[in-house]
């Protein structure tokens, strides 16, 4: 054991990526919003660490749902989650 | 709206009261504990000092000239001969106290430590950092009060500690020393604002000294109104009572310092002044005595005023009371539609609407105001244009009517098809709220369709109900629009219906669809008038000998002519009675046909409430709701009558069971008896293997419930359902779904069975035993909770006691349960109370934050889904396939 483990690779973590900036804008307009309107994330989160996201990125979560199948959810990386607005 | 907000409010902020802003507010200061004089005037300088406010009517304010009704009220003060503690302060005293040098007053941090500090809380203040800033603040906490030598001044600190509620004392070499509140001040005096800063307070606003009390505060009359009994004497509000205490307790202790008293007395007199103000202040602190009446009764603290469900907030603010509302008993009254609410003639004097007179009702609206507010249907009162209201109690009514004119508004009586919102608490739903329309009827009890009861969750031993009148046009709309109660029909939790029919209505639409009933000309003229129907007989099922019809050709009168379909019965979900296609005799499968009932018997599964995909569910998603009322309205009041008809009733000859079958049941009541004997002596000599993770005992007992609770029952009702045929009406009730299920019924006339607590047999009580009527150490059937009989054959006393020993848990489980999911309720509105799904499908908050992109990720309204699913293609199929 080397101590490390993938955790994107574990089975209960759903798919992330990072949203290339291009395709935020594209994103944000379409849901007529400004980014701190979506869910946040904490830029201390292990799978934001994992997959090389910064703060200020969108991350794209491509997750099974027991309603729709699969769901496509967005979070905002941020420094600080607590803080509002 | 005229007089938009167009300001936002950015930032509250609370903060301290320093004794130089207390005395710049105060009017005047008190100083006597005579409150008023020998003709029942205020006396000057007293608690009750006029200039505190005007409170009588027709007095005039002496400070700002205002009457009552106009007057802001004014603080007064009290100088206090020694400084006391706030109590709702002392967390944060000792924090200061531990954080700082008891000497020069500084932080316990170095100077070059301090400045850094000093530069990251305000970097972290620009950043607005709110949560890092409580943990930069609680660190730094942290370690000036670690550090026992001051790095300013080089002083050994002491260690402070805290005698709850509002005792310091400081640990030194001859032992613990008591700290007054003037040492306190002064210490605290010493801090330097930026160290406070840096502690997490706010100088400007709060500093750590004005956390004692020098001067107090004494609020405006208004606040503490004295109310006058009958009697004419007058009774104080408990804060004046409290005040008139701390004025004779602090003139006292001024007293005894200038008389130069010894210190001792001073020191008791200080301490009893520390008292009443905590008290009055927050008259619950633990660790000292209530203030109380001479009578006994706790007085109410400011901290009591505020707090809790009947306080300030969630009492007042949150909470309001509304006029234009009635409140009764309710009681059934099935001839009224399902939307209907039968409201008593003396209520609906009362509640009033407000109309206003056009020339399309003005001569309609003249007949109420000459009828008045006494003789229903009339009025209360007549707004004029010009704002004037107008009672019809005292005035010349034919007067009033001649003058009406389009423009007036009259509050008329609540008249039969006016739309009310009709409530039931705990309004933990949104079907706890619903629109009736009123039908105004005798008698004193609000009344409602029993088929409303599921969604109010109401039954009629004493239930009362709310009833409001919504005043304007918009909110009349809405409620026709929105809440109705046949909008309501089916649930928003998973779609299906809410309403439907119980009990009675179950057991007649059996009694009506079953093979056996065939129903001459004038009975089934009989059925069919019950529901209102005009229109002709259709061709009877059996021409010879005479005419005669079935009840399921009734049913289907009232059916859509290309609805199709089918589905099992309730009764079919016992095995013996199930049927499996179309050719079966037991009439279990329910097949409806381009509007035609063509088998099956219509029971809990098709009628019932609660059962989603049934017969109900589908005409009312595929005909709406409105269809779903007059079916309800129309068809189940059919139900009922047959039920009068036929004399449906249950008696206890009904449960007695054959000597035969006594003797069956008995045998196997001794043969799984023995077999526990068995278990027992296994057992005693410890041959019993015992289960994988439990002891030997926890088996046995494992073992026992086992035998006497599943495996005896099964056996028991194997048995009693040979002698139960569908002709009993107690196994027409348990089979359809209308009341009770066959477990009941070998409850009733087999046996009972092992009675239990918490999933054990029932040992509790004596040493090694339930009862004295054991020997210690019995660990047999009948020892521990065994019921061999049943309710018809009556219970021993040792029984009887068996089972109301577990009974008695199944009461506390709701108990327990009631208060626990009250509470959750609570906090999941709060949280969820304002997140909405806007037109893009998103829910959001009220700020536009995203909570999901797409509300439950799959933009389906499960009110309109099923089970959650946009669409069900079986169901497709068999509608328009057939």
């Amino acid at each position: 054991m080397n101590g490390k483990i993938n955790i994107l690779e574990h089975e209960l973590v759903p798919k992330h990526e990072v949203v290339p900036p291009e395709e935020a804008v594209d994103l944000l307009k379409k849901l007529g919003i400004e980014p701190w309107q979506l869910p946040w994330m904490s830029a201390d989160d292990p799978v934001v660490k994992a997959i090389g996201a910064k703060p200020g990125d969108i991350v794209r979560i491509i997750r099974k749902s027991p309603t729709a199948g699969v769901f496509v959810a967005y979070r905002y990386v941020v420094v600080e989650v607590t803080k509002k607005s | 709206m005229a007089g938009v907000l167009t300001t936002r409010i950015s930032k509250i902020k609370f903060g301290i009261m320093s004794p130089d802003e207390i005395r710049k507010m105060s009017v005047t200061t008190i100083a006597t504990t005579d409150v008023y004089d020998n003709d029942g005037l205020p006396i000057d300088g007293g608690v009750m000092d006029k200039r505190m406010g005007a409170i009588e009517p027709g007095e005039v304010c002496p400070v700002c000239g205002n009457t009552r009704d106009s007057c802001p009220g004014h603080f007064g003060h009290i100088e206090l001969a020694k400084p006391v503690i706030h109590v709702s302060f002392v967390k944060y005293i000792l924090m200061y106290l531990k954080t700082t040098c008891e000497v020069c007053g500084r932080i316990k941090i170095p100077e070059d430590e301090r400045q850094e500090y000093l530069r990251l809380l305000r970097d972290l203040e620009d950043l607005g950092l709110v949560y890092l800033k409580k943990r930069f603040h609680e660190y730094i906490r942290k370690k000036a009060s670690a550090t026992t030598t001051c790095p300013h001044c080089g002083t050994a600190s002491h260690k402070i500690k805290l005698d709850r509620p509002y005792t310091f004392y400081v640990q030194t070499d001859k032992g613990l020393r008591k700290l007054t509140p003037s040492e306190i001040r002064e210490r605290l005096e010493k801090i330097p604002d930026e160290d406070v800063r840096l502690l997490g307070g706010d100088p400007r606003e709060a500093r750590p000294e004005w956390m004692i009390l020098t001067v107090l505060p004494v609020p405006p009359r208004s606040v503490r109104p004295s109310i006058t009994l009958e009697t004419g004497i007058r009774s104080e509000d408990d804060l004046t009572h409290k005040l008139v205490d701390i004025v004779r307790v602090n003139n006292r202790l001024r007293e005894h310092i200038e008389s130069g008293a010894p210190s001792a007395i001073i020191e008791e007199e200080w301490e009893l002044l520390q008292y009443h103000v905590a008290t009055y202040i927050d008259n619950e602190v633990s660790g000292i005595p209530v203030a109380k009446h001479r009578s006994g009764k706790v007085l109410k603290g400011i901290a009591q005023r505020l707090k809790g469900k009947e306080g300030r907030f969630r009492g007042d603010l949150r909470g309001k009371r509304v006029d234009f509302s009635a409140r009764t008993v309710v009681s059934p009254d099935p001839s009224l539609s399902i939307n209907e609410v039968g409201v008593p003639e003396e209520i609906a004097k009362m509640l009033t609407v407000p109309e206003k007179v056009s020339s399309w009702n003005i001569d309609f609206l003249r007949k109420l105001v000459l009828n008045g507010p006494d003789k229903w249907p009339g009025a209360n009162y007549v707004i004029r244009p010009d704002g004037r209201k107008i009672s019809l109690k005292y005035v010349d009514r034919k007067v009033v009517a001649e003058s009406l004119e389009p423009g007036f508004i009259v509050e008329r009586h609540l008249l039969n098809g006016d739309i009310v919102l009709f409530n039931r608490q705990p309004s933990l739903h949104r079907i706890s709220v619903m629109a009736h329309v009123v039908r105004v009827l005798p008698y004193k009890t609000l009344r409602l369709n029993p088929l409303v009861c599921p969604p109010y969750n109401a039954d009629f031993d004493g239930d009362e109900m709310n009833l409001h009148v919504p005043q304007g046009e918009e909110a009349r709309a809405e409620a026709r629009i929105l809440m109705l109660v046949e909008k309501h029909i089916l649930t928003p939790r998973y779609g299906g219906p809410i309403i439907g029919g119980l009990q009675d209505y179950i057991s007649g639409g059996y009694l009506l669809t079953v093979k056996s009933t065939i129903l001459t000309k004038d009975r089934a003229a009989m059925i069919l008038s019950a529901s209102g129907y005009e229109g002709s007989l259709p061709e009877p099922a059996i021409l010879k000998p005479r005419e005669y019809w079935t009840g399921k050709q009734l049913v289907s009168l009232f059916l859509p002519k290309d609805f199709n379909y089918r589905r099992n019965s309730k009764i079919g979900s016992a095995s013996v009675l199930r049927c499996l296609d179309e050719d079966c005799p037991h009439d279990s499968l329910v097949i409806v046909r381009n509007g035609i009932l063509l088998e099956g018997v219509l029971d809990k599964a098709s009628i019932g409430r609660e059962e989603p995909e049934s017969l109900m569910h589908w005409l009312i998603k595929d005909y709406g709701e409105n269809y779903g009322r007059f079916f309800m309205d129309k068809v189940y009041k059919m139900f009922v009558r047959v039920c009068e008809m036929y004399g449906f009733t249950m008696s206890y000859d009904h449960l007695v069971l054959s000597d035969y079958a006594r003797k069956s049941i008995e045998n196997i009541i001794n043969e799984e008896l023995k077999e526990v004997d068995d278990l027992i002596k296994l057992y005693r000599e410890g041959k019993l293997t015992p289960r994988p993770g439990k002891t030997l005992e926890e088996s046995l007992e494992d073992e026992i419930i086992d035998t006497l609770s599943k495996k005896l029952l099964d056996k028991v009702a194997d048995v009693i359902t040979q002698y139960f045929k569908l002709t009993n009406p107690v196994v027409v009730m348990a089979r359809t779904g209308a009341r009770g299920n066959p477990v009941n019924l070998t409850q009733m006339s087999g046996l009972l069975g092992q009675q239990t607590v918490r999933g054990k047999r029932l040992t509790r009580g004596f040493h090694g035993r339930m009862l004295t009527h054991f020997k210690q150490g019995d660990i047999g059937a009948d020892a521990r909770g065994f019921i061999k009989s049943g309710f018809v054959n009556g219970l021993n006393p040792l029984e009887l006691f068996f089972h109301a020993a577990a009974g008695r848990e199944g009461l506390i489980d709701t108990a327990v349960r009631t208060s626990q999911s009250g509470y959750m309720q609570r906090r999941l509105i709060n949280a969820l109370q304002d997140l909405r799904v806007h037109y893009d499908g998103t829910v959001r908050t009220a700020m536009g934050e995203i909570v999901q992109l797409l509300y439950g990720e799959d933009g389906v309204d499960p009110m309109k889904s099923d089970h959650g699913k946009a669409v069900n293609i079986d169901r497709l199929i068999d509608r328009y396939a057939g």
